[in-house]
């Protein structure tokens, strides 16, 4: 995929205590036009969003600290419209489930092809923007 | 298969020993004081059941013979009180008399004479020639003309037949004179010849001097120092309340004999009832005998039962204990699988984490080559080749951990519905790395529409894993191939693995399926792969059976029943054939 400039870029929260990898998903989403914003922590995820507003969400399931599962019951309570999408590491269908039954839109395995990423962000706010 | 019985066989013996030995105390003991209780309670009332007999009989016939006698006495004293001397001394006076007494009382008595004092015989009737006798210096005359009636022992006399008398002393005109009457002794014999018990029981009279004073009864020899017993000084006080006495005591030849005895005659005479002990009390002697016998096969079947007993019990108990070894080792497994599993969680995570990263990195290479600026550039097409086959190893790696972590994580026991076909798949992957270092095929044909499976998939999964890895154990590295397959009919679930290794011979494939028997090296089987699998197949009520000959592989053909609930199968296995 190639960035177009013409439409407006999506708004994105990562959520992922590897900094690492967040950085390098931040430049490979902009190429894509997304802006993603990130957070390596779920309080610190939590903080952001209580000044921003985000189109989709991207969050790791497992993290120090507050994790994944807990992350997003925040999240729903404070955005409930905005799509989560979660990432595991270990693939454990078992948290995908739980992830599901709090709200998450889809989930992702670690390590993924960036365009199931994209393709799901951009199935999700679709969705979104179908909704009432 | 060793059995607990033959590994520990000192402990299994001494309780086999303890059982045995505890079930015969328990059942013989009571056996024997309730028999011993019944034998003396009916010992004692038996006995004292023939004594009471016996000794009513004697007393009885005791009087009968004393009521004979008093009678005959009574006759004479009468006979004498009536007439006088000058009547009865006239011979044809005398036999009127006589032939009056044989006409009222039978042939009791034979006949009858008077006496003077001088023992001379005055008169005389009777079928004798005994007219002028003279018993001056008869004993039974000097005992008669001593008391006014008297009756002598039995002897022969003048006549020389056995025979004994009653005589009645009279005074009259200052003159003794007597009348005498000799009593027929077969009539009296008979008092006593009819009483028979038994084989060896019957009765006599004796005198003081312990002389038979009645027949001899037949091919019997009396013992008359036994029977002069009942004359000894310190017994007569049995006869003061006019009881008979009981004894026994045993003869020359050893035998117990019973003694009845009462007097008679006031106490000249005893009649005696002698009789075998063994006789008398026969019946006891067969009942004893019976409940010997009773008690002897009762003990006998104690025994025979207390045997089977304990031996059957040791050997439940030696397979309990086996049992319980058997479930000991796969809990020691279980825990086992399920550190590994959370050991296998943990890196699967670590490793992923770092392989997105990775795969991420070359993925932004791969963007930042898509940029005009390298499009031209020489090895771009070798980038592109390196960065996508980095992506694809990254993305396999993943695959390879979620296998593992699958696998892992089932350690429960859940009843799941599940397509056996993608169980299968995913346990070949797992093999496959292990079978191609060993230059070994997996082939599969898997059967299309495959009804699922309700079972515990872990368990299925463990039962998979263990045939695999043991048909790539019994292929060598020279390489083979193993097969696998499934179908299904009459609502049943089949698969079977077969392999091209070593084979198992006739003997191993008898006891394949025991615990702890392993054909591999020592150290390298447990011996408990097989068994547990079969335990497995059969909790989930299905069947494994194998078909093998030495050198020429093995195949295991595993039956599970098909689930009804079609619809909710989770999977429907995609299959054909495949191989890796």
């Amino acid at each position: 995929m190639t960035p177009n400039d013409s439409i407006k870029p999506i708004r994105l929260l990562l959520v992922d205590d590897e900094v690492e990898f967040t950085s390098i998903m931040v430049k490979r989403l902009g190429r894509r036009n997304i802006w993603a914003t990130t957070a390596n922590s779920g309080v610190q995820a939590i903080e952001l969003l209580n000044q921003n507003k985000y189109e989709v969400a991207v969050l790791d399931l497992k993290m120090e600290g507050m994790d994944g599962l807990e992350t997003l019951k925040l999240f729903k309570s404070k955005a409930p419209d905005m799509p989560v999408i979660m990432l595991t590491g270990h693939g454990s269908h078992q948290a995908a489930e739980e992830g599901f039954a709090h709200g998450a839109f889809d989930y992702l395995s670690k390590p993924y092809d960036i365009d199931d990423l994209t393709g799901i962000i951009q199935n999700a706010i679709f969705e979104r923007k179908k909704s009432p | 298969m060793k059995s607990n019985l033959s590994e520990r066989p000192d402990y299994y013996k001494s309780l086999k020993r303890n059982i045995f030995i505890s079930v015969v105390i328990v059942s013989l003991i009571p056996l024997l004081i309730f028999g011993g209780i019944i034998r003396y309670v009916f010992q004692t009332s038996y006995i004292e059941r023939v004594k009471a007999h016996l000794t009513t009989m004697v007393k009885k016939h005791a009087q009968n013979v004393d009521t004979f006698l008093i009678e005959r006495e009574a006759n004479i004293v009468s006979l004498a009180e009536a007439f006088g001397y000058e009547q009865l001394s006239d011979n044809e006076f005398l036999r009127r008399q006589l032939e009056r007494f044989q006409t009222a009382y039978g042939a009791v008595i034979t006949d009858l004479g008077v006496i003077n004092a001088d023992g001379e015989q005055v008169s005389y009737a009777g079928p004798f020639e005994l007219a002028d006798a003279d018993y001056s210096d008869s004993e039974w005359f000097e005992h008669a003309v001593e008391s006014d009636v008297y009756t002598s022992n039995v002897f022969m006399g003048l006549r020389r037949l056995p025979h004994f008398i009653v005589a009645v002393r009279r005074f009259e005109n200052g003159n003794v004179w007597l009348l005498r009457a000799t009593i027929d002794f077969r009539a009296f014999n008979e008092l006593v010849q009819n009483i028979h018990l038994g084989k060896t029981g019957f009765a006599f009279i004796i005198n003081r001097n312990g002389e038979l004073q009645t027949h001899s009864p037949p091919q019997t020899e009396i013992d008359i120092s036994h029977n002069m017993v009942i004359f000894d000084n310190d017994i007569p006080a049995a006869f003061v309340d006019d009881e008979p006495f009981f004894e026994s005591r045993i003869d020359q030849e050893g035998r117990e004999i019973i003694y009845v005895a009462r007097l008679l005659k006031k106490g000249n005479w005893a009649l005696i009832f002698r009789q075998d002990q063994l006789d008398a009390y026969s019946d006891l002697y067969h009942a004893r005998r019976i409940a010997l016998m009773t008690l002897a096969i009762g003990g006998f079947a104690i025994v025979l039962m207390a045997y089977g007993v304990s031996r059957l019990t040791a050997i439940k108990i030696a397979e309990a204990d086996q049992a319980k070894e058997i479930m000991n080792r796969q809990v020691v497994q279980s825990g086992h699988l399920a550190s590994i599993g959370m050991l296998a969680a943990g890196i699967a995570h670590e490793i992923n984490n770092p392989i997105a990263i990775m795969v991420e990195e070359a993925g932004w290479i791969e963007d930042l080559l898509d940029d005009e600026t390298f499009q031209d550039g020489e090895n771009l097409n070798e980038f592109m080749r390196s960065l996508g086959q980095i992506r694809k190893q990254g993305v396999r790696c993943r695959d390879i951990t979620h296998k593992l972590l699958s696998f892992a994580r089932r350690s429960d026991q859940r009843i799941q519905l599940f397509d056996l076909n993608e169980l299968i798949r995913e346990v070949a992957d797992l093999v496959s790395q292990h079978a191609r270092y060993n230059n070994i095929s997996i082939e599969m044909n898997l059967s299309n529409g495959l009804p699922p499976v309700k079972a515990s998939q872990t368990e299925l999964e463990q039962v998979l894993f263990n045939l695999l890895n043991n048909a790539i154990d019994a292929i060598d590295r020279k390489g083979g191939k193993i097969e696998i397959q499934t179908w299904d009919t009459d609502h049943m679930v089949y698969f079977s693995i077969k392999d091209t290794g070593s084979g198992i011979s006739g003997g191993d494939l008898e006891r394949i399926f025991d615990p702890f028997f392993s054909t591999k090296p020592v150290g390298k089987g447990t011996g408990l792969g097989l068994s547990i699998c079969y335990g497995i197949v059969k909790k989930m009520d299905g069947d494994i059976v194998v078909e093998s000959a030495a050198g020429k592989g093995s195949r295991f053909e595993i039956r599970l029943p098909a689930s009804d609930e079609d619809e909710e199968s989770p999977r429907t296995g995609a299959a054909g054939n495949q191989q890796t």
